[in-house]
């Protein structure tokens, strides 16, 4: 389960630290205590940040890493796309073997495939990815309620 | 192969326990030190298991077939067996549950429901300590809620004990019940029973001790201890799960009221009032676990074979051994006492920055299983300042070289995330 892309996101986190951000959001895994912070800069629909700050084992922190490079930069609709294919895989319980097709849109991420055998450890690869979403809700959120009331 | 003395004939006891022969991961021998969750089952007590289903299985205390009684004799014999291996002064005072946690929880429910002397209310006050299973916090918390009463605990101190310098005000004229941990689960730190026992008895406070990581692994005896009342679980000490006990001083169990109410409990019963039965039915209510006593039972003429000298014996001496050859691993940090004096065989650690789920996945991949995470202890993580720890835990049948494989694979893990 630990290849070598995990373990270089690990050891060599992209886009660790917290800078400006619209919204920012606090997940925390309560079975192992894996804890990340959040927060996502949108100009308009596309994501120009997405920066974090983070403890917990190398899967969790991979995956931050993984997701900040996926998404950043991307429209919304797409990294909607990339979240639900990294979730789908996520919990296939080790039966979905990525294609060609999945690996484009997942990238480095595909190579997290071998912890969709873990149970235990499927939330670690996914509190990031459902750090984002949450956050974005608020951001976008927050920016639709403010476009209403201007 | 290592020699220490004071070791057991592992090579012996090993072959009764089956699950220890298998492979995990393709082939590789299994390592277990996870002891401190739960133990292994020996064959006698898988035979007796068995054998109560295949030839006594019926509802105890009720009929007047030839099975009823049977089963009646090894559900109470088994209780004789509890008794005498805690040395309570009678087999009345032993109380079967289903777990350690419930058996805590009976207690702090007897006393939120009990009448003075003993009644829990909001001028009252309940002493914990910061290194209890959550098992030991929760009941407390819980009925602190309900009643009012205020909930203290000792702190700790950097080397993993009871912080006791502060025991006169801790323990105070309102203090009605102390109840804590006699061997930590995650620090392996056995604590100063008599010094706590001893102010408590000056203020009149009742002393509950959670004896679930003291009963498999060091005689015990309840009289020595001096407490009211001592928790434990039958699955780590060779029984099966869904057994604990809770054992209790006789006219203590007199007094409190019953928690569940049921079958069993009663003596008479009319639509308008009950009476009870004498303890300790009066605390089992309903049909028991049954064949689960009985193989407790069993568990403990196994542990008695061996002697729980000689386990506490064996086990001083892989502590110490396997301490020593832990903290000559790089980064390690043992989280506990870090030598084998009033200490048990659960040894936390952390290792440098290296997340324990890691450590202890990659230690699964070679076959040994460890338990990583808070061990249902989360305070003493907090009181620390880390996330999580790796724990190893030992048991009579674990040797030398299973803590060898331990420190060879972690060397494996430090290399893997260097
Ligand atoms: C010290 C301590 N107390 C209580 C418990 C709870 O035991 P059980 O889960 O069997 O109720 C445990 C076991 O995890 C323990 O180690």
């Amino acid at each position: 389960m630990y290849q070598e892309v995990i373990l270089d996101h690990y050891k060599h986190p992209h886009g660790r630290g917290l800078r400006d951000g619209d919204a920012e959001v606090h997940h925390v895994n309560p079975t192992c205590g894996d804890e990340i912070t959040l927060r996502v800069k949108y100009d308009g629909e596309q994501i120009t940040d997405i920066s974090y700050e983070g403890q917990g084992c190398s899967i969790s922190q991979a995956s931050a890493s993984v997701l900040n490079d996926l998404l950043v930069g991307k429209e919304l609709s797409e990294a909607r796309k990339i979240q639900e294919t990294f979730l789908e895989l996520m919990q296939s319980k080790g039966r979905i073997e990525p294609d060609d097709d999945m690996e484009e849109v997942l990238e480095d991420a595909v190579a997290f495939a071998g912890v969709s055998k873990y149970p235990a450890r499927v939330k670690c690869a996914l509190l990031s990815w459902m750090a984002w979403k949450d956050a974005t809700a608020q951001a976008l959120g927050g920016a639709e309620a403010e476009r209403k009331t201007a | 192969m290592t020699q220490l003395p004071g070791l057991l004939d592992t090579e012996a006891i090993r072959k009764d326990f089956p699950i220890l022969d298998r492979t995990v991961h393709d082939g590789r021998k299994l390592v277990y030190l996870d002891n401190a969750a739960t133990s292994q089952k020996p064959r006698q007590v898988l035979d007796a298991l068995n054998e109560y289903y295949e030839r006594y299985n019926a509802n105890v205390h009720r009929g007047v077939h030839v099975l009823a009684e049977e089963a009646t004799a090894l559900y109470e014999g088994a209780r004789d067996k509890v008794a005498a291996f805690i040395n309570a002064p009678s087999r009345d005072e032993v109380i079967f549950t289903k777990n350690a946690s419930e058996s805590l929880n009976l207690v702090a429910n007897m006393l939120g429901w009990a009448d003075e002397p003993y009644r829990v209310d909001h001028e009252t006050e309940i002493v914990i300590t910061e290194m209890e299973h959550h098992s030991n916090i929760v009941p407390w918390q819980l009925l602190s809620q309900r009643t009012g009463a205020k909930l203290k605990w000792f702190g700790l101190t950097d080397d993993g004990r009871l912080d006791l310098s502060n025991i006169d005000e801790i323990i105070t004229e309102k203090t009605k019940i102390v109840s804590f941990v006699l061997v930590s689960n995650i620090l392996g730190t056995v604590n100063p029973v008599e010094k706590i026992v001893r102010r408590a008895q000056e203020v009149g406070a009742l002393v509950l001790i959670d004896a679930s990581q003291a009963a498999p692994h060091m005689p015990l005896d309840v009289q020595a201890l001096q407490a009211d009342f001592v928790a434990f679980t039958g699955h780590k000490m060779c029984g099966p799960t869904g057994i604990g006990v809770l054992w209790g001083r006789q006219e203590l169990l007199e007094d409190l009221p019953p928690f569940l109410g049921g079958g069993e409990m009663i003596e008479t019963v009319s639509m308008h009032s009950s009476t009870y039965a004498p303890a300790p039915h009066k605390f089992e209510a309903g049909t028991p676990p049954i064949a689960q006593a009985v193989g407790l039972g069993a568990a403990i003429d196994y542990l008695s074979a061996i002697g729980m000298d000689k386990i506490l014996a064996h086990e001083h001496a892989l502590t110490e051994y396997a301490v020593k050859r832990l903290l000559d691993v790089p980064d390690l940090k043992i989280i506990g006492p870090t030598t084998a004096e009033d200490r048990g065989a659960a040894i936390s650690f952390t290792l440098g920055d290296i997340h324990p789920h890691d450590v202890g996945q990659v230690l699964d991949e070679e076959g040994i299983a460890v338990r990583v995470g808070h061990h249902c202890a989360r305070p003493v993580c907090l009181r620390y300042g880390i996330p999580a720890t790796t724990r190893a835990s030992f048991y009579l049948y674990s040797t030398p070289a299973e803590i060898d494989a331990l420190v060879d694979g972690l060397e494996h893990v430090r290399n893997f995330f260097g």
